[in-house]
């Protein structure tokens, strides 16, 4: 009993602190019905990665919580605010990046990195002041890119600047559209780095959609998936891909010949299969589902 | 400090940071020296000639006029191709995720492009003072009226150009309708011919909008007073065009910012998005 009544105390705390709460959240476009009943929550400091299939509805999602878009219906709260309402003050607790700018080419970076933090001044939170430019900088590359304007800029420094204009002051919540669409192998692990960072130092909460399912699998602590216009799996990379298949897939060579066995208890397995053939047994390999089978799994239950 | 008033803070030093991206690109620069040198090259070419009836070369006949054309059309096209542009490459949605942002975007814009048209007054003033010798005889009089149709031209024509820009569905489509609406307008407002010249009916068309006014104060404040014997009712008519000046000012200033907020409402990333695979299926 005490257990249970500890683990509601527990929940009622989640409860009160979410950053982002959604019920019911309904969204057509003339008769095109793209959300049918959203729901999910998402507490403080939390890492959420929305996934979907392309037109399932993750940017709308993310508009109406932004407060750019005003939904059909449903219940929706981000830091307490109905985002459609939101006043200027909410506005500067938040970070938004979106999927694709080309807006001012003429600026140097360095230039609109700080015109875009002097807005954030006024609001700042004790505790919480707008990031210095140049310690911004320096987090996402650019620090040698800091005097060139923004037109000469590749694609991925141009998303790097879009990454650190989300975050100049320093939000409490983020909204991340693909932030690393065309980022090249290091830019994409930096990324993963400062989005860390953010979450642990920073206690800031993120919600990104993507489409790289190893990255989902290393940033977020909670994956939602969105298709069919609703919520159909809600869990961590781990429990997702439980949820498709508990069984391992375990291969392994023995006098020049391969072999594979599927099994629940793959440390079992492998414990036997030591003990019966000890140093013969060579190439092991012991591979459950991955978080890429548990989605394409979910995808095609919902669209089926 | 007020948050609002901080923001507008914020919008001024943007104005100039865009003003001075405008004075340094390539780009502008090359289209501010051709369109003000065309204007220049008007005004050789008539430096010789005089008009009939008066001592008056016809490059200082037409200079004032060229001085209301210019700020009229950089107030008018600067506006709606601003606006077109930038709610398509996502400034403006950039604008809508700051705190003030909008506020801070909107004051930029109004200074830096009052700026632009300002500087296309004075570059086209300059180029005068060379071919026009009668330039020199203005008084302070007249000086000070140059400044008053400056301003009320720039606040009869920014927020025209702004509802213009908030309509459009695409730059294209916005700057050459508002071109072809700008010529058709200029045409019966003028600026190279006398509005006297024109069919009653078009000299009422002429009168209704900014530029004949535009032009008209210009040449009360630059040509000496018995020129005015040359206009539609023998005088200058300050009057009456402070009053249209102000009248279009004010109407636009009423309608600029509902419509400006209703398309900022609207306006969101999917959209923006829409609007550029609109744009690159156009090109492709």
């Amino acid at each position: 009993m005490s257990a249970t009544r500890e683990l509601d105390g527990d929940l009622n705390v989640m409860k009160a602190s979410a950053a982002i709460e959604l019920s019911g959240l309904r969204m057509s476009y003339g008769t095109n019905e793209v959300l049918r009943g959203v729901d999910f929550s998402v507490s403080r400091g939390e890492v959420v990665a929305l996934l979907g299939p392309n037109g399932a509805g993750k940017t709308t999602t993310i508009e109406i919580l932004e407060g750019f878009r005003v939904p059909s219906g449903g219940h929706v709260r981000v830091l307490g605010t109905e985002p459609s309402s939101g006043d200027e003050r909410w506005r500067a607790r938040l970070g938004v990046v979106l999927q694709s700018w080309r807006d001012h080419g003429k600026w140097r970076v360095r230039q609109l990195l700080e015109h875009f933090g002097r807005h954030y001044v006024p609001y700042a939170a004790a505790g919480r002041p707008p990031f210095a430019v140049d310690e911004l900088l320096e987090a996402v590359g650019l620090t040698p890119h800091a005097a060139k304007r923004l037109s000469r800029l590749s694609g991925g420094q141009r998303r790097r600047l879009d990454v650190a204009i989300g975050i100049v002051g320093r939000p409490e919540v983020l909204f991340l559209d693909e932030p690393t669409a065309g980022f090249d192998p290091q830019a994409r692990r930096d990324f993963h780095d400062l989005v860390h960072r953010l979450s642990d130092l920073d206690d800031t909460t993120i919600l990104l959609t993507t489409h790289d399912l190893d990255e989902a699998d290393k940033l977020a602590d909670r994956i939602l998936v969105l298709a069919g216009g609703r919520i159909a799996a809600d869990g961590s990379p781990d429990s997702l891909a439980r949820q498709v298949s508990r069984d391992a897939q375990i291969r392994w060579s023995r006098g020049g010949e391969h072999f594979v066995h599927t099994t629940r208890d793959a440390s079992a397995f492998v414990r036997g299969l030591f003990e019966q053939h000890g140093d013969e047994i060579g190439d092991l390999e012991v591979r459950r589902a991955t978080l890429e089978d548990a989605y394409m799994a979910i995808v095609k239950r919902e669209e089926g | 400090m007020n948050p609002s008033l901080f923001a507008a803070r914020i919008g001024l030093s943007r104005g100039w940071i865009e003003f001075r991206q405008t004075v340094t690109n390539a780009q502008d620069l090359l289209f501010t020296i051709i369109t003000t040198g065309a204007l220049v090259l008007t005004l050789y070419f008539q430096r010789g000639s005089t008009v009939p009836g008066l001592e008056l070369s016809l490059a200082a006949a037409t200079l004032p006029g060229l001085l209301g054309l210019s700020l009229a059309f950089n107030g008018v096209i600067g506006a709606v191709g601003r606006l077109s542009v930038e709610r398509e490459d996502g400034t403006l949605l950039r604008a809508k995720a700051l705190p003030q942002g909008m506020l801070s975007y909107l004051v930029g814009c109004v200074v830096s492009l009052s700026l632009a048209a300002i500087c296309g007054v004075v570059l086209v003033l300059a180029a005068g003072l060379f071919l026009v010798p009668e330039l020199a005889g203005v008084g302070l009089g007249g000086w000070l009226t140059i400044g008053w149709v400056t301003v009320l031209g720039l606040t009869a024509t920014l927020p025209w150009g702004a509802v213009i820009g908030s309509f459009a569905r695409s730059p294209q489509a916005a700057t050459g309708l508002s071109m072809l609406t700008f010529g058709g307008v200029a045409a019966v407002s003028g600026i190279f011919y006398p509005i006297t010249a024109l069919a009653g009916w078009l000299q009422v068309v002429g009168q209704a909008f900014p530029v004949y006014w535009l032009g008209l104060g210009m040449r009360s404040a630059l040509l000496p007073d018995a020129a005015a014997a040359a206009e539609l009712t023998g005088s200058w008519r300050p009057w009456q065009t402070l009053a249209v000046l102000l009248a279009w000012s004010v109407a636009g200033l009423l309608l600029a910012p509902p419509i400006l907020r209703r398309m900022a409402r609207r306006e969101t990333g999917s959209l923006m998005q829409a609007r550029r695979e609109r744009a690159s299926q156009r090109i492709g």
